[in-house]
Formats: C-alpha cells, sequence, structure tokens
C-alpha cells in the first residue's frame, strides 16, 4: 500500500487549502455537526463519505459559506481559507463563493443557452475585457468540462436541452469558469448513469492538478477512484480522515471499517 | 302531476335503487364483501344512477323544448289576418301565454271549473274580469282567436306534461329495473359508475363551453344587426362619438378604444412595476414572518369592491390631481379641469391591479427551484445578480401571464372609469382631460329605455364583440408567449 505513486507525489506537496477546527454546525436546536477538525489539502481530492444524514453536505456548505442562505442554520468554530477565516466578519460571502466553487447534487443549468450558462460568472466578475476574450473564457471553460467537442456547434441551444450527463459537465464547466481555487462537489454523479459518472470522474481528475476538490459521494468506489484523501463522517462526527487507501483497507476506527464493509449506514 | 313530485319521485326511486341494489349484491355474494366484484356502494350506486340519470336527461331536454314546439304550433294555427294593424304575432303569442297562465289560476283557486275553461267562449264570457279576479290583469279584451289560441295551447300543454310525466316515470322504472336485474357478484358495477361519472363530467364542462359558444353567438348576430343599420366603415374608423335616440348618431369606436387603451396603459404603468417589484421583495427577501402578513394584506386589495375604487377616484385622487394640475394649482398650470380624468382612473385601476400582479407573480417566483438560485449563489453572484440574471429570466413566461392577465381586468373595467374618467368621448393626448371607455359606453347605451332594435342600442352588442376581440387576441398573445419561452428554458 505504500508504494502507491500518488501517495508519494502528494505527500511531498502537502499544503493545507483550508483548515477547520472545531466546526460546530446547528440548524435551530439540532447539532448537525460536532467538533470537525479537517486540513485540505491544495491539488488534492478529498471524498467526504458516510450514511445518509451524517452532516457531510452539510460541512461542504459550510465551506463557501452556502449554510448562510439557510436562516437557522448557525456556525461555530474556524474555517480557515489559506489562513484567512472566511466566518470573519470583513469577508464578503459573495467573493468566498467566487473562489471556492460549487457543482450540486441535481445538474442546474440556468434556463439560457450553453453560451450563457458559462459566461455567466466571469461576466458578473468581469473576468473578460471584451467579448473574444469571454468567448476564450467559454471554449477554455467548456473544454476543462470536457464536453466542448460535444456543444462546440450549439453553444446557443438552452443548456437545458441537453442530457443529464452533459447538463452536470456544463456545471461544472461553468463553475470552473470562475476560475475558483477550490471545487465543492455534492454527490455529483448521484443523477447520472455509469457512463456519464465515469466521464465525470476522468474529469475530476483533470482538474486536481489545478483546484482543491472536495466531493461528497455515497459510492465507496467513486470515493476509491477519484480521492486521495478520504473522510469519513458518522451522526455529525468526523470519524477518521486520511489517506484513501489506508481508509479503504486499513481503517483504523471500527466504525469506518464497519461502514465501508457495508456493516452500517 | 306538478314538477316537484315528478322529481321527488325519481329521487325517491334512485334512493330505493341504492338501497335494494347494494342488498341485492350482498346476498349474491352470500353476504361476504370479499366475493364481490365491487364495493357495495358501487352497487347501489349503479341503480340510482340508471334509475335517475336518464329520467333527469329527458326531464331536462323536455322542459326546455316543450314551450317552444306548443308556442309553434299555437302560433301555426293562428290566421294572419288575426293579428291586429301595428301588432305583431308574438305580442299576440305573449297574450295568448297569459290567458292561458291566467286560465291555470282560475282554475287551481276554483273560479271555474276544469271542464268549463275548455268550452270558454270569448263572446258568451268577459274572460278578462274572470282573469282580473284572480290577480292576472290584461291589456285589452280578449278576443276569438285569442281564447281559442290560448285554449289549445292549454291543451297542448297539458297533454305535453301528462306524456313528460309519463315517459319520465318509465324511464326511472326501466332504468331501475334493467340495472338492478343485471346485479349480481360477478357485474362489474365500479367501471359501470366510474364511467357515468365520467359522462357527467363531460356534461359539466359542455355546459362551460355551450354556454360560451352561445354568448359568442349572441354577441355575433346582435352585432352582424348592428351593421346591417349602421355602416362597419364608419363605426370602425368613426373619430366621433355622439349617439341620439332620436336618430342621426355618430358611432365612432375609435375614441371609447382610445380612451380604454390610454386607461389601461397608466393602469399597467402603475400595476406592473409596483406588482412587480412587491412579489421581488415578498419571494426573496421578506422573511416567513414579514411575508405571513404583508402577503394576505396586499390580497386584501383584490377583495376591494370596484365601485369603492372608483369612489376613491372621484373624491380622493380626483382632487388632489386638481390641486397639483388644475388652474391655481402647486404647479401653476391649467392642465386639469375637473376630477375626472384619465390619470385619476388610470391610477386608481393601477392600484387595483397591484394585487393581481404581485400575488401571481410571487407564486411564479416562489415556483423557481432552489436549485437555479444555488447554482448562482454558488457561482459567487450576488442576492440580486440572482434575482435578474436567473429567477426573473426563469419566472418570465408566468409574470407575463399575470401582466397579460391584468391588461385583460384593466380593460374590461367599469365602475372606476365611470366614476374616475368622466363620460365624455373624446380623441386626445392630454392624460389629464376626461375621457371614457368601451365598458362605461355599453352601460350607458343599455341603461334607460332603450330600444333594441336601434342601432344606439344595439352598438352596445358591437362594443362588446370589439372588447371580446380584444381580450381574447391578449390572451392568444399571452399563450404564444408563455409558450415561445417555455421551449427555450426547458
Amino acid at each position: 500500500m505504500y508504494d502507491n505513486p500518488n501517495l508519494e507525489r502528494k505527500v511531498a506537496q502537502a499544503e493545507s487549502k483550508i483548515s477547520a477546527r472545531n466546526v460546530q454546525v446547528f440548524y435551530g436546536d439540532t447539532h448537525a455537526i460536532k467538533d470537525v477538525n479537517v486540513e485540505i489539502e491544495a491539488r488534492t481530492v478529498t471524498a467526504f463519505i458516510g450514511p445518509s444524514g451524517c452532516g457531510k453536505s452539510t460541512f461542504l456548505r459550510c465551506l463557501n459559506r452556502m449554510n448562510d442562505t439557510i436562516d437557522i442554520c448557525r456556525v461555530e468554530g474556524d474555517i480557515e481559507l489559506d489562513g484567512e477565516n472566511i466566518y470573519d466578519k470583513r469577508v464578503d460571502p459573495v467573493q468566498l463563493r467566487a473562489k471556492v466553487g460549487m457543482v450540486f447534487q441535481k445538474p442546474n443549468p440556468f434556463p439560457k443557452s450553453i453560451y450563457d450558462n458559462i459566461a455567466y460568472g466571469p461576466r458578473i466578475h468581469g473576468l473578460a475585457k471584451n467579448k473574444a476574450d469571454l468567448d476564450d473564457i467559454v471554449e477554455k471553460a467548456l473544454r476543462r468540462g470536457a464536453i466542448w467537442n460535444e456543444v462546440k456547434d450549439r453553444l446557443h441551444a438552452p443548456g437545458t436541452g441537453l442530457s443529464g450527463g452533459q447538463q452536470q459537465r456544463l456545471c461544472i464547466a461553468r463553475a470552473v469558469a470562475t476560475e475558483p481555487e477550490v471545487l465543492l462537489m455534492d454527490e455529483p454523479c448521484s443523477a447520472l448513469d455509469p457512463i456519464a459518472t465515469s466521464q465525470v470522474e476522468e474529469l475530476i481528475d483533470e482538474l486536481r492538478d489545478q483546484y482543491s476538490v472536495v466531493i461528497v459521494t455515497h459510492s465507496m468506489q467513486q470515493a476509491a477512484r477519484v480521492s486521495q484523501k478520504t473522510a469519513f463522517f458518522h451522526l455529525g462526527n468526523l470519524v477518521e480522515y486520511g489517506d484513501t487507501d489506508q481508509i479503504f483497507t486499513n481503517p483504523h476506527d471500527p466504525r469506518t471499517e464497519a461502514y465501508i464493509t457495508g456493516r452500517i449506514g | 302531476m306538478p314538477l316537484l313530485w315528478l322529481v321527488l319521485i325519481v329521487l325517491a326511486l334512485a334512493g330505493a335503487g341504492y338501497v335494494l341494489g347494494r342488498q341485492r349484491a350482498m346476498s349474491s355474494a352470500g353476504g361476504d364483501t370479499r366475493h364481490l366484484h365491487s364495493l357495495p356502494v358501487y352497487y347501489g350506486s349503479n341503480v340510482a344512477i340508471f334509475a335517475a340519470m336518464p329520467a333527469f336527461l329527458v326531464l331536462a331536454v323536455w322542459l326546455i323544448a316543450q314551450p317552444l314546439l306548443v308556442d309553434s304550433i299555437v302560433s301555426a294555427d293562428i290566421p294572419a289576418t288575426a293579428v291586429p294593424e301595428g301588432s305583431t304575432l308574438s305580442l299576440l303569442m305573449s297574450d295568448v301565454r297569459r290567458v292561458a297562465d291566467g286560465l291555470d289560476l282560475a282554475i287551481s283557486q276554483g273560479t271555474i271549473a276544469a271542464d268549463e275553461a275548455k268550452t270558454l267562449r270569448a263572446d258568451a264570457t268577459d274572460v278578462r274580469a274572470l282573469l282580473a279576479s284572480v290577480g292576472v290583469a290584461l291589456g285589452s279584451d280578449v278576443n276569438e282567436t285569442t281564447l281559442s289560441a290560448a285554449q289549445e295551447f292549454r291543451a297542448l300543454t297539458g297533454t305535453g306534461s301528462m306524456a313528460m310525466t309519463v315517459v319520465v316515470l318509465a324511464l326511472a322504472l326501466g332504468g331501475f329495473a334493467y340495472a338492478y336485474s343485471r346485479t349480481n357478484k360477478d357485474f362489474r358495477a365500479r367501471n359501470v359508475v366510474e364511467r357515468s361519472i365520467r359522462g357527467l363530467l363531460i356534461a359539466a364542462a359542455s355546459i362551460a363551453i355551450l354556454t360560451t359558444v352561445g354568448i359568442v353567438l349572441s354577441l355575433v348576430f346582435n352585432t352582424v344587426e348592428f351593421f346591417r343599420l349602421y355602416p362597419a366603415l364608419d363605426f370602425f374608423f368613426g373619430t366621433t362619438w355622439s349617439p341620439s335616440f332620436g336618430g342621426g348618431s355618430e358611432l365612432g369606436v375609435l375614441p371609447l378604444l382610445w380612451g380604454t387603451l390610454y386607461i389601461s396603459v397608466i393602469a399597467l404603468a402603475v400595476a406592473v412595476p409596483i406588482g412587480l417589484f412587491a412579489a421581488v421583495y415578498l419571494s426573496e427577501y421578506a422573511g416567513a414572518k414579514v411575508r405571513a402578513f404583508a402577503k394576505p394584506l396586499i390580497e386584501v386589495l383584490a377583495g376591494i369592491p370596484t365601485i369603492v375604487y372608483g369612489l376613491f377616484a372621484l373624491l380622493t385622487v380626483g382632487p388632489l390631481l386638481v390641486k397639483f394640475f388644475g388652474s391655481g394649482g402647486t404647479f401653476g398650470v391649467d392642465w386639469m379641469s375637473g376630477a375626472s380624468s384619465v390619470t385619476t382612473a388610470g391610477l386608481v385601476m393601477g392600484i387595483m391591479l397591484i394585487p393581481f400582479v404581485s400575488s401571481l407573480s410571487d407564486d411564479i417566483i416562489n415556483a423557481v427551484p432552489q436549485s437555479m438560485r444555488d447554482g448562482s449563489l454558488g457561482l459567487g453572484a450576488t442576492k440580486s445578480e440572482t434575482i435578474k440574471q436567473v429567477v426573473l429570466p426563469a419566472a418570465l413566461p408566468g409574470i407575463v401571464g399575470a401582466i397579460l392577465l391584468a391588461a385583460s381586468r384593466a380593460i374590461g373595467e367599469t365602475m372606476i372609469v365611470v366614476l374616475g374618467a368622466g363620460a365624455a368621448a373624446r380623441l386626445s393626448m392630454n392624460p389629464l382631460e376626461a375621457m371614457t371607455t368601451v365598458t362605461a359606453k355599453i352601460v350607458s347605451q343599455l341603461t334607460g329605455d332603450a330600444d333594441f332594435a336601434s342601432p344606439e342600442a344595439l352598438v352596445a352588442f358591437a362594443l362588446g364583440m370589439t372588447l371580446f376581440v380584444m381580450t381574447l387576441g391578449l390572451n392568444v398573445l399571452a399563450l404564444y408567449i408563455v409558450r415561445k419561452y417555455r421551449e427555450q428554458y426547458e
């Protein structure tokens, strides 16, 4: 297990992108996340696994403050992005979300053309100097999203007319177009068929050389395939966090072992 | 037999059918519902439906058809020479009906015997005095033609009613017997009952459609009648509206259309921005508590009767506008002579329309999936960017629908116009001048002692037709827009 080449490369360049310390999340009176500490590394795919309702999506949404949109949600503790506390009063959540992009469980293209879907973020953040520049950004994002060849002839067709897998890759391309530093993915393949899933997984692997990717997934095979680090959540606790190979072959905690061997969850 | 008794008997038969059909089904299954094809209630309902439905259907058709038939038979028997000078057959027929009804009343009060009424002769009895004694007042003495026609009318009606009673009762009994005989444990009563229910639903839908068709046809025929009396070209392109029942009217629709459109545009200019912004606030920014009391409060506006809005226009808004724009007003201009003006009516109508726009738009904005907002927020868009670029475009077809609905209301509104805009039909650009609309003029043409054969009264139908075509056009446009955007967005 220690001769895994991925692992060695990563150890050499391990640097923390996001570090969470003593994070607590409450929904009203419900204590949804209990005392989570985790270091998410740059240029790494980190998988959050765990049974339904264990808090992995909630924690993911803390990382770009999407929980702010839920009135009854309260977050305590520190989450630092590049050493800066994102829950600091001076931090603008809107700016933060431009840096920490998000892809959702269900593909949610806007009711606009494919081009406008991708151009949405760059336009809002003023990333393009002119039309040619914007065209360039759109093409690059679509290429990164591994969907350019399929849509290059119909950029002005509605994004909602694509198939489910294409829509999800469009949404990934849309997130990439804003040039985030971290990409959060909340079960990005749960609505997709196996072929579309493998395309998205390949894409995630390619994204790793530029971004930190955090992916929530219910599929342990998927976590094993795409991630280098895995965190196992159970009942709001971060039970175990470590290298993916170690989690799946030699878990330290009995609960992790029970989950990955299918005895709980 | 009185109609009420007939209906009650059929209903009683149906009720008995329900109980008996249910019992028979139960006994055929040996008292165990599990051996029945359908639940016992379906067997009962099946017998009840067969007893009542055909009978009532025939009864309804008969009640509509019989008077028409009797009328045409009796009036065919009246010789053309019997119609007095200066009168018409239809006037004579209404006399005949009145005498016939009077005789019925006289018999029921015991003033004369039933046989006596049949052999009554106009030269032997003073029928007018006789009927006056039972409370039926006639305009003139009854002559022989009228009396004999009335007697024929009574005879035919009597025979018809008798036949109707027999046929209806026979149908009810026959349906009862047929359905009862079919009732056994293998009979698929549930399917039959559900088919009958479907028939009932189709009938309900047909009534709505037929009524619409009837209204449109009556509009069309009367409009055609109007155009026979008044040239269509003058109606559509005339720029003067000055009806006078003495003749020599000018009935140009353009000033009325102009007033309608002008007032509607002002109303929409008030209602659409305010309503839409209110809807955006309520659905996107307001907390649950604010929403819970603000939304019903805005909807209260929709419950205020339009006549109250009219009063508000006449007594508050109009004088207020005069204070600003009238002679010696705040702005030192003399643009407004009276409280009634296009702006007065338009402003108040706009306030009336706010809840239409805001409530519908609010529902539509709420229906935009949260995932759209999340997607936009997740890309680092602010709330207002999300609303402008994602939520509103997604909700646009519905919002356009809401606006066009409000426009239809504005075009059809009457009371506010009557009280707020004045009654002068005028083609003018000045929004502070009094004008009037199509609906207000329909009211003024038909109120009072109008002769329905004159173009001055019939023009109301042409105006109604014009309005109908306009709102129909708006609805078609709304559908077209909704469909077009739906293709693009889903």
